[in-house]
């Protein structure tokens, strides 16, 4: 937050608690604007939302800790698949979200440490590598285990989910104020996404500053270091597998109750890749830029897609670029530029452990 | 003054074909400064390396303060009371001096997952103790004003002592430095030196590996010369100076007598 409303150019450095209070107010007017554009805006707003808790959880993996994760997205998968199975018709089942979603949580960071266990000696590439494996390995479990025995439905995907109900208030449904006029559910979806963004921040930041965050960096900077001053290198790295694996499984459980309905496609190597660059395109390890980093690139294409099209047929009288292939385009251009001109992402993260509130509270001490 | 802190006993270290280190026994003291010198590749680091964890010995034992030491596992080690800098700096890069050394209570901290998450007051308190100590660290080795530096941004005589810094937040009883004045200029080395003694002197053991001769023999307490692998000398700095196969392995067979 602080990192955010420090970034707004010129307000950001001469009045923070200005900026603040202006980023705040964007959180929460956000959607209201876009629903006057139309409810698909503030859907894609919902699902930014969605890519920012993927992002700060894969930040924790590959920012913090320096391991290297390319198949994320299977820990959003088992979040989403937890939710079909244990809330859906498909089993039969509707257990209630606060029974759900921590079970999402935790099958999703159980994965974390299956998948943590046997790469624990590989850094860089080679754990790249076997993440990656991981993922496509999860995405073509969920694929194939239709036969003999039918679990996830196969290719098909489980449907008719049940929506987010918080303790008996059901998200989905629309809140009609008069008669004409109603609080559109997608708008309701929004601002119980932020609480859990907001909260994901939260215990990021505070894990951040604590002994297991500095026990991360200390491992990203020089592993053999960290093992000589005394950290359990081993058990570190599996927490930040299973820790960023959480908020990805947290993440899949709203998808799959946002969604109503969960296939393989959605969790492909692509999306893996999408969070990856979202971090690394925002600033890695810092948590403002990461958020950033994930709304551009989730809003960015979407802007584009409604753009293109009329700007193409104003000027040329007829569509020249389709603008799929337009947006892989710009986004692989926007990609080169900024690791030419910013490598170290929108905001980088120079400032990450010079605090200079410290500073001031050792000085007090002299 | 005499009570033996480390024994180590017949520590043997093969790589492949070569033997890099044969039977080496060495009693250290508690409160001394213990010197280990040798011609380059007499396997002083490999020495370090099979006490600390990093490598695990082929043969013989480590009896630190009375119980056995496991090999192989640095954390354990550490944990036990053995912190150790490294020969070619190994800082954590990107964070600052002072989370340097925050780092280095990781060990001596046990707040939980849980009590970081909920802020207690547990993990407030010595989240604060922690700052605290590691600005009294960094005031101790005479470094404070650079506390919110970059480590990788701090000169090199700097980050010497913040290595220093940072093994001693682990709370060691004894200290193991390895080539600590390596690099380092005359008034660098003095000032090492004295950060040396007062660190003995606050009660810490010193293991030093070190090329700078004269500052083993104006330092050390008592001083073990290694050659091939093999202990040939084990006195105070006087005894050892005049041991005539010390003289041959560092100048040659023409000096010895």
């Amino acid at each position: 937050m602080n990192e955010l409303a420090v970034a707004i150019p010129w307000l950001g450095s001469r009045n923070p608690k200005a900026a603040r209070s202006v980023v705040l107010a964007l959180m929460l007017i956000a959607p209201l604007i876009a629903a006057l554009c139309g409810n698909t805006w503030v859907r894609i707003l919902d699902f930014a939302l969605l890519y920012v808790m993927l992002a700060l959880g894969l930040n924790l993996v590959v920012g913090f800790a320096g391991l290297l994760d390319l198949g994320y997205i299977a820990f959003y998968a088992v979040g989403a698949y937890t939710w079909a199975f244990l809330a859906s018709p498909h089993f039969g089942l509707h257990l209630p979200f606060w029974l759900v979603l921590p079970a999402g949580a935790g099958f999703a960071a159980l994965a974390g440490l299956i998948l943590g266990a046997p790469v624990l000696r590989l850094r860089g590439d080679y754990l790249a590598i076997v993440t990656l494996g991981f993922g496509e390995i999860v995405r073509i479990f969920m694929n194939n285990l239709n036969y003999p025995i039918n679990i996830t439905n196969g290719p098909q995907g489980v449907n008719m989910l049940d929506s987010l109900n918080l303790f008996g208030w059901d998200v989905s449904r629309h809140i009609p104020i008069t008669d004409n006029f109603k609080i559109n559910s997608l708008v309701m979806f929004y601002y119980v996404f932020l609480l859990f963004v907001v909260g994901s921040v939260i215990v990021i930041r505070r894990l951040q500053v604590s002994r297991i965050g500095r026990g991360w960096a200390a491992i990203r900077d020089d592993e053999l270091a960290a093992k000589a001053i005394g950290i359990n290198t081993r058990n570190m790295k599996l927490l930040a597998f299973a820790m960023g694996a959480t908020f990805g499984g947290v993440a899949g459980g709203l998808f799959g109750s946002f969604q109503g309905f969960v296939s393989p496609e959605s969790f492909s190597l692509m999306e893996s890749i999408a969070i990856l660059t979202m971090v690394v395109f925002g600033g890695m390890g810092n948590l403002g830029g990461v958020i950033i980093g994930a709304i551009a690139l989730s809003l960015l294409p979407e802007i584009l897609r409604s753009v293109a099209l009329p700007v193409q047929h104003a000027i040329f009288g007829h569509v020249i670029l389709d603008p799929e292939v337009l947006r892989m385009l710009l986004l692989s251009l926007a990609m080169i530029l900024m690791m030419l001109i910013r490598p170290a992402g929108m905001l980088p993260a120079h400032a990450r452990y010079s605090r200079p509130e410290l500073a001031s509270a050792g000085k007090g001490k002299q | 003054m005499s009570i033996t802190l480390l024994e180590t006993q017949n520590i043997s270290k093969r790589f492949g074909g070569l033997q890099a280190l044969t039977d080496v026994s060495l009693t250290i003291k508690k409160g001394e400064i213990y010197g280990l010198i040798g011609p380059n590749g007499a396997g002083k680091t490999t020495f370090f390396n099979v006490l600390t964890g990093a490598y695990t010995p082929n043969g013989g034992e480590f009896i630190f303060a009375g119980s056995e030491l496991p090999t192989g596992t640095p954390h354990v080690v550490v944990e036990r009371g053995i912190a150790r800098t490294f020969q070619n700096i190994r800082l954590f890069r990107e964070m600052t001096a002072l989370e340097n050394v925050m780092a280095g209570h990781h060990l001596r901290s046990d707040s939980s997952l849980w009590g970081i998450l909920t802020q207690n007051r547990h993990t407030r308190e010595e989240e604060r103790l922690i700052t605290e100590r590691a600005f009294e660290m960094l005031r101790y080795v005479g470094i404070e004003h650079h506390a919110t530096t970059l480590s990788r941004n701090l000169s090199y005589g700097d980050q010497r002592r913040l290595e220093i810094a940072r093994a001693l937040a682990t709370e060691p009883q004894l200290l193991a430095l390895d080539e600590p004045a390596a690099g380092m200029n005359a008034t660098e080395t003095a000032q090492l030196r004295e950060l040396i003694s007062t660190i003995r002197h606050d009660g810490v053991t010193v293991l030093l590996i070190e090329h700078d001769v004269k500052l083993v023999m104006g330092l050390c307490d008592r001083v073990a010369v290694l050659n091939f692998g093999k202990k040939i000398a084990e006195d105070v700095p006087a005894v050892v100076q005049k041991n005539p196969d010390v003289i041959e392995a560092y100048l040659g067979s023409s000096h010895a007598h």
